[in-house]
């Protein structure tokens, strides 16, 4: 995989694991900014290695604290349990087995809303680079680089050219473009990476139409 | 980052630059940033690398199974003191790496290079060479964009995850990077930069990820002062004009492979090697009882 200059060097961050606890706390934290604000608790399961030796790592400490918004070179990771208690942010932490198809320090976040719950699925990939690779069921592939978009619709033509001509109208560059499309219930997943933050009614004018399923964006 | 270590040869060549050259063209175009950009994180990087591996030299660190008290302190006042067959400069740029990695252990800020559990090596490699050459500020900075490449290969054909390659993919890396950085800032050859990396990861080919309770503390603490020795050692050896005969991307290739054939116990579980040890096993016993 091709790594920029500042993730081989880098990140800045407090100990012990770059995959345990930095890239952890980015993984809650992009989770986070995914899921929204307004949940009632939030759940985290961890598979592979994350599993075995989150204690040691202080893989919760670091969950935790990407989940209340800090970022990996922040000195109060390590209180981030006091921090929790006073913010009363109630968690709970279990091992589960995702399968050979997930790499071995994956976590999947479960945020429990009022009648509903989101989740996202994110791997420490090295180095204390991230990968999200689910949300909600729905298979996707960035890294938090650049601002994202994540749309689901039912397949009908004109749809990628809808939304990539509202960006090009605004300015905006598309970094990468990607769909998957699940052949049984002919939903699409598209994923867009932009080269700059959205305004708000370049965002609410691409999510806020209703042919989208689901749609969300997300800011890193 | 180029494919093989010919295409970074020919490259510098044929348009008479050095491989920082390279990693500074190539992070401005993705990153869209530009040099002083870059340069101006790496002085951020510098000093907390700084910070680190001096940090622990005299006050010592308590670990909460005295796996790894005062390993720092101890090293350095030997260095001082006790005569070490290695001598003072190499004892002492041992007890700088130990030092990043105590300040690691205790939740402290460092910088990932590539990884926190191999954080102690690249610091303690930049920090000697500044002590002995007293290299000024950009000098230092053309080392780190060295280590950069070096590290971008393997990220390319490799991991630097225990959990996926072992401690090779993390100390191995770490060494391979400072063993180009050092090259670099005392002014080799860029094929020696190349074979000084891959000396490196040769030296510790296999090397599995094992660490007791999965605490990045013992044996992490060793990996990281054999790892600045082992990238020293292939700096030395690969200034002395000896190559390394398998090129630097045929190495990260077969170093990503090995570490994928080991078994997951071997990984960063915190179940095998060393950690799987009656002691290991016993002190692993003691931390989850402690943390119930």
């Amino acid at each position: 995989m091709e790594f920029s200059a500042f993730e081989v060097l880098g990140p800045i961050m407090v100990g012990p694991s770059s995959s345990h606890t930095a890239g952890a706390c980015r993984i809650a934290n992009v989770a986070k900014s995914i899921c929204g604000e307004g949940f009632k608790s939030v759940e985290f399961q961890l598979h592979g290695s994350f599993a075995y030796t989150y204690k040691g790592h202080g893989t919760d400490k670091a969950l935790l604290a990407g989940i209340m918004g800090y970022n990996p070179d922040d000195n109060r990771i390590n209180q981030a349990f006091d921090l929790a208690e006073q913010k009363k942010l109630k968690y709970s932490f279990s091992k589960i087995d995702l399968g050979d198809c997930y790499h071995p320090n994956s976590a999947k976040i479960i945020f429990h809303f009022e009648g509903r719950d989101e989740f996202v699925i994110g791997s420490s990939i090295g180095g204390g680079s991230i990968m999200i690779v689910d949300i909600n069921g729905m298979s996707v592939e960035f890294r938090g680089h650049f601002p994202t978009l994540l749309l689901q619709y039912e397949d009908k033509s004109g749809v990628i050219a809808c939304v990539s001509s509202i960006l090009s109208k605004n300015n905006y560059n598309i970094e990468s473009i990607n769909t998957v499309k699940d052949p049984l219930t002919n939903v699409v997943t598209l994923t867009v990476e932009i080269d700059k933050n959205l305004t708000e009614p370049v965002r609410d004018a691409i999510i806020k139409s209703d042919r989208f399923i689901t749609a969300k964006y997300v800011e890193v | 980052m180029l494919n093989t270590q010919q295409e970074i040869i020919d490259l510098c060549k044929k348009e008479n630059k050095r491989i920082y050259h390279i990693v500074i063209d190539e992070e401005s175009k993705v990153s869209k940033t530009d040099e002083v950009a870059i340069r101006s994180h790496l002085k951020d990087v510098l000093k907390i690398m700084e910070k680190s591996a001096t940090a622990k030299l005299n006050e010592g660190t308590k670990s909460k199974f005295n796996m790894i008290n005062d390993f720092a302190k101890i090293s350095y006042d030997y260095a001082e003191n006790g005569e070490p067959m290695m001598g003072e400069f190499l004892m002492k740029t041992v007890a700088m790496a130990f030092s990043t990695s105590e300040v690691n252990c205790s939740m402290g800020k460092i910088v990932a290079s590539p990884t926190a559990g191999s954080s102690g090596i690249l610091p303690a490699a930049m920090m000697a060479a500044k002590m002995k050459y007293n290299f000024d500020q950009e000098t230092l900075e053309n080392g780190l964009l060295t280590s950069i490449a070096i590290g971008q290969i393997i990220a390319k054909y490799a991991t630097f995850a225990g959990a996926e390659g072992g401690c090779q993919a993390e100390c191995g890396s770490a060494a391979a990077m400072a063993a180009a950085a050092l090259v670099e800032m005392r002014g080799g050859a860029i094929e020696e930069c190349l074979n000084a990396a891959s000396i490196a990861l040769v030296n510790v080919m296999g090397l599995v990820c094992d660490p007791i309770a999965g605490l990045i503390e013992y044996p992490c603490l060793f990996r990281n002062s054999s790892g600045v020795m082992n990238a020293i050692l292939s700096a030395d050896t690969a200034m002395a004009g000896i190559k390394s005969i398998v090129p630097f991307e045929e190495v990260a290739q077969t170093m990503g492979e090995v570490g994928k054939s080991l078994e997951p116990n071997l990984r960063e579980t915190g179940l095998g090697g060393v950690a799987g040890t009656k002691t290991g096993n016993r002190i692993r016993e003691e931390f989850l009882k402690s943390e119930e």
